[in-house]
């Protein structure tokens, strides 16, 4: 195959955009799998479940991006009482939580995508919007607009948690508990509750990763598979819980998924998230930003 | 003694059926039941004696089902050397995998499983002689001497892969592998200490629960005449295998055989009676509901009654 410095240079500026979207989508399962060490495995069928809101309210009249912002609080209630039943089910009970902890998740996803197939059918959606279907001439490459559009929302998304989490009391407690949970009840402090609030946060985030979903590309219930081996590949690359790490590992993803993609053909592609996350698990378990 | 009469018993009942029962109907869907008891006895053996989570059913059935197609497709092999070639190559992968992953605990096994099936997929997708993404035809040969049909000699093979599967997660259950294993699941840190071989034993239990999904996938690409990567290597394989001694009892070689039978039936009924999706839906409604309502299992459902009779 012939090299081509032009393709490379289209790939990785691709890449990029394709990196941050990445991050996004995984951010959620970061602070819920990362921080909280919950085997969350149903992330990417909630994040779908955004997606199919988000296509819902749309057709009310809503715009993708303000549609997923309008869905966050809902997906913070919902997140905090799936919680809430994972704690009082497994955690509490504290003996092999592990395997059933895990298989319950699985469980969970795997009502959402048949509920989601049951509503909607398995014919892949889409949505409207200005910003849809046109694209910005850059020289020789052309950057859809959505790309560019889902790759802000992303950015500022990022910020906004990884602010929170550094700079707010609550954000700080989180962080505790993901140290050192003991010593946060000795402080005084609930752990429990604020884990809830931390996994309320997760899902809520990951309603808006939804709406990127839809912006990006068409969505169909069965879409969840997919993700799940990107997202916790982005995850353990990043190092759990690191929020830096989760921007610099979905860039990494989305670069050579998209390098993959130009050079040897999109069959490749899928294989591209899980190869990563062997790699890693194998040579370097604690991630590239471990605690 | 016990266990192999009553092997036996079921055993001579599924060839009795073959000779008598004229509806093929019935042994396309008994085959899938059987697949799914193989299946979900070999997951047990890893998942359910160490507790490690494997998502990577799919894979290793998927290998062992093109592992028999391929060789078929160049040699012409008989049923028998396709389901020994497809039991050594899922084997294999299961030591490879075990050697590379069982050093991840949990949820990173787990994961690490899923990445199997996606990778398998992706190379044969990528593999023009084995038909690449559209699939590959086979023609089924005549079936062998005393069989009427292909499908019932097939019914009855897989019934006889069950027998030996359950024999075989019996005979590791009652020796000392299953009680190394055990150890394992309950503390892998004290297991190690008091001179448990734990990698040894995990690669070891890999090896076979792998071997034992290839074997059941084996016939597989003779039960369709048609082998295509999408469906061979999708995740509802490891939904059955996971969900089913889970919802049995996972601590004894008889709770994956009921889960299996009860699940798929019930699969095979939503699936004829309403339709596919919702045989999906039930099996994910049922897992959650005995993982946070019945822990333990049918098995440890009884358990609790006769432990509660006899006070």
């Amino acid at each position: 195959m012939e090299f081509s410095f032009d393709l490379l240079l289209e790939a990785t500026v691709f890449g990029i955009l394709l990196g941050c979207f990445y991050a996004a989508v995984s951010i959620g399962l970061s602070v819920s799998f990362g921080l909280l060490d919950v085997p969350h495995v149903a992330h990417p069928a909630i994040m779908v479940l955004g997606a199919y809101c988000t296509y819902v309210l749309v057709q009310y009249g809503f715009d993708p991006i303000v549609a997923g912002i309008v869905l966050m609080p809902a997906f913070f209630l919902l997140g905090m009482g799936v919680y809430r039943f994972y704690y009082e089910a497994f955690e509490k009970r504290g003996s092999d939580a592990g395997v059933r902890g895990i298989a319950f998740f699985f469980g969970l996803a795997l009502i959402i995508e048949v509920g989601l197939i049951l509503a909607f059918g398995v014919d892949q959606r889409t949505v409207e919007a200005a910003y849809i279907g046109e694209s910005i001439d850059l020289g020789e490459m052309r950057i859809p607009l959505r790309f560019l559009v889902a790759f802000g929302v992303a950015l500022v998304l990022m910020t906004g948690l990884t602010l929170y989490l550094s700079k707010t009391f609550t954000g700080r407690a989180i962080k505790a508990v993901a140290q050192d949970e003991p010593a946060l009840r000795l402080m005084g402090a609930d752990p429990v509750r604020i884990k809830q609030w931390a996994f309320g946060i997760a899902t809520g985030v990951t309603a808006l990763a939804g709406a990127l979903l839809i912006i990006i590309g068409p969505v169909e219930p069965g879409l969840d598979r997919v993700y799940i081996g990107r997202t916790f590949s982005v995850v353990v690359l990043a190092g759990l819980g690191s929020m830096t790490g989760t921007i610099a590992a979905g860039l990494i993803l989305g670069i050579s998924e998209s390098i993959v993609l130009m050079h040897f053909g999109a069959s490749w592609a899928p294989a591209v998230a899980f190869g990563l996350l062997l790699i890693v698990l194998g040579i370097r378990p604690q991630g590239l930003f471990g605690r | 003694m016990r266990f192999w009469v009553s092997a036996g018993l079921v055993f001579s009942l599924a060839v009795i059926a073959a000779a008598i029962l004229k509806n093929e109907y019935y042994f396309f869907a008994g085959y899938t039941v059987l697949t799914y008891v193989v299946l979900a006895t070999a997951w047990n053996i890893l998942g359910g004696y160490a507790g490690y989570v494997n998502f990577g059913t799919p894979a290793f059935f998927g290998l062992g089902a093109y592992a028999a197609a391929v060789l078929f497709k160049a040699t012409e092999a008989p049923l028998l050397f396709q389901i020994i070639a497809a039991a050594a190559m899922s084997g294999l992968l299961g030591f490879a995998a075990g050697l590379l992953t069982l050093r991840l605990r949990g949820i990173f096994f787990a994961i690490a499983t899923i990445a199997l099936v996606v990778i398998m997929e992706t190379l044969f997708i990528n593999w023009r002689y084995a038909g690449g993404a559209t699939g590959l035809q086979l023609l089924r040969p005549a079936p062998v001497a005393p069989f009427e049909s292909y499908i019932k000699m097939l019914f009855v093979v897989m019934a006889l892969i069950a027998v030996a599967s359950v024999a075989i997660a019996r005979y590791i259950e009652t020796s000392w592998i299953g009680r190394g294993l055990r150890a394992i699941r309950d503390s892998e840190e004290a297991a190690e200490c008091s001179g448990v071989p734990t990698l040894k034993l995990k690669v070891f239990a890999c090896s076979i629960s792998g071997a034992l999904m290839g074997a059941a996938g084996a016939p597989m690409p003779m039960y369709l005449s048609f082998i295509e990567p999408a469906s061979t290597f999708n995740l509802n394989y490891a939904i059955g295998a996971l969900a089913s001694p889970m919802i049995g009892g996972m601590t004894h070689y008889i709770g994956p055989v009921i889960g299996a039978i009860l699940l798929s039936t019930i699969q095979q009924v939503v699936t004829v009676t309403i339709s596919g999706e919702m045989n999906v839906l039930v099996v994910g409604v049922l897992l959650v509901v005995f993982v946070v309502a019945a822990p333990e299992g049918i098995l440890g459902l009884f358990r609790k009654k006769f432990s509660a009779g006899r006070k």
